[in-house]
C-alpha cells in the first residue's frame, strides 16, 4: 500500500515540473495564433490576414508580408495553418506581435542575402498558384508580383519588362522556367538597359529573347 | 735519283726547283700552250721526290712544308694568273673565262694530287688536315669564286632578262657557270643558293610584277591566261635548260603568284572578259585553262570557285525575277520558271564536270549558288509550291500525251528531284505535291507508271518515310479498280439488282493517305441513297474491320437534264447534283428551303449555286437575279436553258488551299521538332543549349529548316511538359526527365 502512494506521489511531482523555455514559447506563439485564426478551422483566414496585416502596419501585398509568408513555409495564399504559424514565429523568436513587427526589417535583410533571396523568389511564384494543378500565373498577376518582388532592387528592368508584358501577344501567362529566367537575366545582365553582358545564343527562355529584342529595337 | 738503299737527303729548296718545274709545264699545257705531254719517267720522278721528302728522317721530314707549298701552289695560281684574267673581261666574256678557268683547275688539282699522292696518304690523315683535292678546291673558292661570283651573278641575270625579252642566249655557257656555283659550295647548295638563286628569285618576282600589270590594264581575261600559260611553260624549261632542278617550286611559285593570285580578283572579274563572260558564253577552253592554271595553286581554286558560285546565283535570281515580273495576278508561269531552272542546272553542271574537272569545290558551289535563289519566293509562292505545281501540270499533260516517251519524262523527273535537293522546305513540297496528286488521281487523267516513276525516285533520294503516303494513294486507286469489278459482280449477283438503272463507281480511299477532306451532312437524292446502301452491303462482305466514311465534296456526277428544246448531259459534283435534284419535285425553292431540303453548310450552298445560277451557265434562275448569291433568293429550274453542246461539265471552283497546306506543314513541323528533341535528350540524357538547338537543326535539315525561334518555344513546351527540365546549377543545359 504504501509503495503504491509512494508511486503515485513521484508521478504528481512530475505532473507539477515547470515549463521549459520552447514549451513557453510554443505557447505564446499559439496564444497570438488564437487572436487570428478561426474558431471553426483553426486556421487563419483572409479576414484573419487582413487583421494581422493591419496589426503589423503592413499591407498584405508588401514584401515584408511574403517574406513572413516564406519564413513559415506557408503553402497556401491568405492561409495560415498552426504548424505555419509556429515554424514562423520559432524562426523569428517574436513572441507578440510588437515582437514580431520589430522583427520584420531584420527579416528583409536577411532574405534579400543569396542564397536566401534566388529560394525566396521563386517560393513567391508557387505561392501565386491557386488551382490544384495550375502551373503557370497569368500576366496581370505576374507583373504584380515583380513589382512588389523585385521593383525596389531593379526598377528599371521591372518596369521595361512590365511595359513589354503588357504589350505582347506571343504569351497570356507566365510558367516557373521564365520566372526564374527574369531573376538570372536581372542577375547576370548588369548593365540596363544596354545589357552588354547579354548572350542571345544561350539558353533564355524564349520571352526574354524577345524581351531584349524589344528594347534593342527601340533603341535603335 | 737516290736510291733507297743509298739515301741522298734532298732538300726543300732542290725539291721546290723540281716541283715548281713540273708546275709551269703543268700549266703551260692545261692553258692550251704548246708543251709536250708529260712522260711516266717525269711523272714517276715527282712523284718519287715527294715520297722521299716525306719518308726522310727528321730534321728532313718536309711533309709538312710540302703541304705548304702544295697550297701554295694554288693560291698564288689562283691570286696572281686567275682571278686577275677573269677580271679583266666583262659580261658573257668574263663568264666565258670563269667557266674556261673552272674547266683548268679541276685537271690542275687532280694532277698535283698525284704528285704529292703521299701526303695525302699519311700526313693529312694523320693530322685530320683537308685533303690534298680538298686545299685545291678551297683554294678556287676563296681566292676566285668568293670575288667574282657577284658580278658573274649580274651578268647572268642581265642574259636571262635578255632571253626573256625573247633574245637567244648561249644556255651551256649559263649552264656550266651556274654548275660551278653549285660545286662551290662543297656538297650544299648554299652558294647556289645565297649567290645566285636569291637574286634572281627576286628579279623574276620584279619582272613579272610589271609583266602582270601591263597585261592585265591591256589584255581581255583569256588573252592574259594564254600569256600566262606561255610564261610558265618557258620558265619550266629554263629550269631544264641551265638552272638547277631545285630551283623549278621556287621559281614556279613566284611567277604563279604575280601572274595569278596577286591579280585573281581583277583578272576574274574582267568586265565582258572575265569568269562570268566566259560561263555566259560558253568559253569552255577558257575556262579550262583557268582551272589547269588555278589549279596548280594551293587554295587558288577558290576565287575561281567564288566568281562562279557568284555568277550561277545571279544568273538563278535573274529567272526569278523575270518570273516575278511576268506573273499576271499573283500567279506565277511555274512550267517556264521550272524548265529555265531545270536547263540552268544542267548548262551549269556541263561546266563542272568538264571544264573544271568534277572537282568538289565548283560542285559546291553550284549547290550553294542554286540554294540560294532556289529558296526565294516568287510572288507569294513558295519554291516548294511551285515545283509542285510544276510536276502537276507536267503529269496531267503526260497522261493526255500519247506520244510522249519514256525517256524524256524520266529525264524531266530527274531533273525535278535534283531541283528539289535545293530546296530546304522539301515537307512543304510532300504536302503540296500530294494534295495535288490526289486532285490528278481523283479527277483529271493520270499515269500509273509515270506516277510510280517519281515516286520511287523521290523514295531513293529522300527515304520512304517522304513517300509512303503518295505511294499508298497511288496503290489505292490501283484497288479500287479491282474493287469496282468485284463490286459489279456482287450486283450482278446480287437479288436486288442495279440500283434503279444508276451506274455506280465508288473509290475507297485509305484514311491517313490521302489529305483530310471536309465531310458533310449531304442529303442525298434518293437514288444516290440506293447506291451507297448497296455499296456499304458490298463492302460488309469484304471487310468488317473497317468503317467508311463517305466524302460527297470529292464526287462527280452525270445528270441527264431536260431541257425544253433538248437533253444535255451535265457533269457536276455531287453537291451541285443534290441541289438540281431538288428540282426534281418542285419548280421554286428559296435559298432556305434549299438550305433544310440539301443540308449543306452556308458556304458550300452559296458556291454551288453562284456555280449554277450566276456563271458561264444558268442551269437555275435566280430571283433577283444580281451577281452574287444572297440569303433571301429564290430559284427555279430554267427549262428554257440550252446550248449547242450535248454534254456539259461544270466546275465547281475549289476553295484555296494555299494558306492550309502551310498550316499543316507548320503543325506537322512542330511534332517533328519534339520527337526530334525529345529524341536527341532521351540518348544523350544531358546537353548544354546550343548543342540541342543544332542537333536538332541537323536532324530535320533533311526535310525541311527549322526556325531557331519555334524550337525555342518547342523547348519551353517541353519543359512545362515536364519532359525536360532546366539543370540547376547550370541554367543553360538540359536534363532529360525520365
Amino acid at each position: 500500500m504504501l509503495w503504491i502512494k509512494l508511486f503515485c506521489f513521484v508521478i504528481t511531482i512530475v505532473c507539477a515540473a515547470p515549463l521549459t523555455d520552447l514549451e513557453r514559447d510554443i505557447n505564446n506563439y499559439i496564444e497570438v495564433y488564437h487572436k487570428y485564426s478561426s474558431r471553426i478551422s483553426n486556421l487563419i483566414e483572409p479576414e484573419g490576414i487582413e487583421k494581422l496585416c493591419s496589426d503589423l502596419d503592413v499591407s498584405c501585398t508588401d514584401i515584408r508580408f511574403l517574406m513572413l509568408a516564406w519564413t513559415m513555409k506557408a503553402e497556401k495564399q491568405g492561409y495560415f495553418t498552426q504548424e505555419e504559424w509556429i515554424r514562423g514565429l520559432m524562426a523569428l523568436r517574436a513572441d507578440t506581435i510588437d515582437e514580431l513587427k520589430k522583427a520584420l526589417p531584420e527579416l528583409e535583410k536577411e532574405v534579400r542575402t543569396p542564397p536566401n533571396f534566388a529560394d525566396f523568389y521563386a517560393s513567391t511564384f508557387r505561392y501565386s498558384l491557386t488551382e490544384e494543378e495550375q502551373k503557370s500565373i497569368d500576366i496581370e498577376t505576374a507583373c504584380q508580383l515583380l513589382d512588389t518582388v523585385m521593383g525596389s532592387t531593379f526598377r528599371p528592368q521591372v518596369d521595361s519588362f512590365i511595359e513589354y508584358l503588357k504589350i505582347q501577344n506571343d504569351y497570356k501567362v507566365i510558367n516557373m522556367d521564365q520566372w526564374m529566367g527574369f531573376y538570372r537575366f536581372c542577375n547576370e545582365v548588369i548593365s540596363f538597359p544596354e545589357m552588354t553582358e547579354y548572350n542571345p545564343g544561350l539558353a533564355w527562355p524564349l520571352l526574354l529573347n524577345n524581351f531584349v529584342e524589344w528594347i534593342r529595337e527601340k533603341q535603335a | 735519283m737516290s736510291s733507297r738503299q743509298n739515301p741522298e737527303i734532298m732538300t726543300l729548296e732542290k725539291g721546290c726547283e723540281l716541283i715548281d718545274a713540273a708546275v709551269t709545264k703543268l700549266k703551260r699545257i692545261l692553258e692550251g700552250k704548246p708543251e709536250p705531254a708529260f712522260l711516266s719517267e717525269e711523272y714517276i720522278g715527282y712523284y718519287t721526290a715527294v715520297y722521299n721528302m716525306c719518308t726522310q728522317k727528321p730534321p728532313h721530314d718536309l711533309s709538312q712544308q710540302l703541304y705548304d707549298k702544295y697550297r701554295g701552289i694554288f693560291e698564288d695560281y689562283d691570286t696572281h694568273t686567275v682571278l686577275p684574267s677573269i677580271m679583266e673581261k666583262h659580261d658573257e666574256y668574263m663568264l666565258r673565262e670563269l667557266s674556261r678557268r673552272w674547266d683548268i683547275n679541276k685537271p690542275m688539282v687532280k694532277w698535283l694530287t698525284r704528285f704529292f699522292f703521299y701526303l695525302n696518304r699519311f700526313f693529312t690523315a694523320r693530322r685530320s688536315l683537308p685533303t690534298l683535292t680538298e686545299v685545291g678546291m678551297t683554294s678556287f673558292r676563296d681566292h676566285v669564286y668568293n670575288n667574282v661570283h657577284f658580278n658573274v651573278k649580274q651578268v647572268i641575270i642581265a642574259m636571262i632578262h635578255k632571253e626573256r625579252e625573247g633574245q637567244q642566249i648561249d644556255r651551256a655557257l649559263l649552264k656550266n657557270v651556274l654548275d660551278i656555283f653549285v660545286q662551290n659550295g662543297m656538297g650544299s647548295l648554299e652558294r647556289y643558293e645565297g649567290d645566285f638563286e636569291v637574286f634572281f628569285l627576286k628579279e623574276t618576282a620584279s619582272y613579272y610584277s610589271r609583266r602582270s600589270s601591263r597585261w592585265i590594264q591591256e589584255d581581255s581575261c583569256p588573252e592574259y591566261m594564254i600569256k600566262c600559260e606561255e610564261s610558265l611553260k618557258k620558265e619550266k624549261e629554263r629550269v631544264t635548260h641551265y638552272l638547277h632542278s631545285d630551283t623549278e617550286p621556287k621559281l614556279v611559285e613566284i611567277v604563279q603568284s604575280h601572274l595569278l593570285v596577286l591579280v585573281a580578283k581583277q583578272l576574274l572579274e574582267k568586265e565582258n572578259s572575265g569568269c562570268s563572260a566566259l560561263l555566259r558564253e560558253d568559253k569552255t577552253d577558257d575556262l579550262s585553262r583557268m582551272y589547269r592554271l588555278y589549279h596548280a595553286i594551293p587554295n587558288g581554286l577558290e576565287p575561281v570557285a567564288e566568281a562562279f558560285r557568284l555568277h550561277v546565283t545571279a544568273e538563278g535570281n535573274a529567272l526569278v525575277k523575270q518570273a516575278e515580273d511576268a506573273a499576271t495576278s499573283g500567279s506565277v508561269e511555274e512550267q517556264v520558271l521550272v524548265r529555265k531552272m531545270i536547263d540552268l542546272h544542267d548548262k551549269y553542271m556541263v561546266y563542272v564536270t568538264d571544264c573544271f574537272q568534277n572537282h568538289t569545290l565548283f560542285h559546291k558551289a553550284l549547290k550553294e549558288a542554286f540554294e540560294i535563289f532556289c529558296n526565294k519566293k516568287v510572288a507569294g509562292s513558295s519554291s516548294a509550291e511551285l515545283l509542285a505545281t510544276f510536276c502537276d501540270n507536267f503529269f496531267r499533260k503526260a497522261a493526255n500525251d500519247k506520244s510522249s516517251d519514256d525517256s524524256t519524262i524520266e529525264a524531266t523527273i530527274d531533273s525535278v528531284v535534283k531541283l528539289l535537293d535545293y530546296i530546304s522546305d522539301k515537307d512543304l513540297f510532300a504536302e503540296f505535291y500530294r494534295k495535288k496528286q490526289a486532285r490528278r488521281l481523283l479527277f483529271g487523267k493520270f499515269n500509273d507508271d509515270h506516277e510510280r516513276i517519281i515516286l520511287t525516285k523521290l523514295k531513293g533520294q529522300f527515304g520512304g518515310q517522304f513517300t509512303s503516303k503518295m505511294e499508298g494513294m497511288v496503290t489505292d486507286m490501283q484497288l479500287a479498280k479491282d474493287h469496282q469489278t468485284d463490286f459489279e459482280e456482287y450486283i450482278k449477283n446480287c437479288n436486288t439488282g442495279k440500283p434503279k438503272g444508276v451506274d455506280f463507281t465508288v473509290t475507297v480511299l485509305t484514311t491517313g493517305f490521302w489529305p483530310s477532306y471536309k465531310t458533310s451532312d449531304l442529303n442525298l437524292p434518293v437514288e444516290m441513297v440506293n447506291c451507297i446502301e448497296s455499296f456499304k452491303a458490298y463492302y460488309e462482305t469484304k471487310t468488317k474491320h473497317r468503317r467508311l466514311v463517305w466524302i460527297y465534296s470529292l464526287g462527280t456526277c452525270h445528270l441527264s437534264a431536260r431541257f425544253d428544246s433538248k437533253p444535255i448531259e451535265l457533269i457536276v459534283s455531287t453537291y451541285q447534283a443534290a441541289v438540281l435534284c431538288a428540282f426534281n419535285n418542285t419548280e421554286r425553292l428559296t435559298y432556305q428551303e434549299l438550305l433544310e431540303q440539301v443540308n449543306l453548310s452556308h458556304e458550300d450552298l452559296v458556291r454551288v449555286l453562284h456555280s449554277l445560277s450566276c456563271a458561264k451557265y444558268k442551269f437555275l434562275n435566280k430571283q433577283p437575279a444580281s451577281k452574287t448569291i444572297s440569303k433571301t433568293d429564290s430559284f427555279e429550274f430554267n427549262s428554257k436553258f440550252t446550248d449547242k453542246m450535248r454534254r456539259i461539265k461544270v466546275p465547281l471552283p475549289p476553295v484555296d488551299d494555299r494558306k492550309k497546306v502551310v498550316e499543316d506543314v507548320d503543325k506537322d513541323r512542330r511534332y517533328a521538332i519534339d520527337a526530334s528533341l525529345v529524341r536527341i535528350m532521351k540518348s544523350r540524357k544531358v546537353l548544354p543549349h546550343q548543342q540541342l538547338v543544332s542537333e536538332c537543326v541537323e536532324q530535320l535539315s533533311r526535310m525541311f529548316k527549322p526556325d531557331i525561334k519555334m524550337i525555342k518555344k518547342r523547348i519551353e513546351d517541353l519543359i512545362t511538359r515536364e519532359y525536360l527540365e532546366r539543370d540547376t546549377e547550370n541554367p543553360n543545359t538540359f536534363k532529360y526527365v525520365a
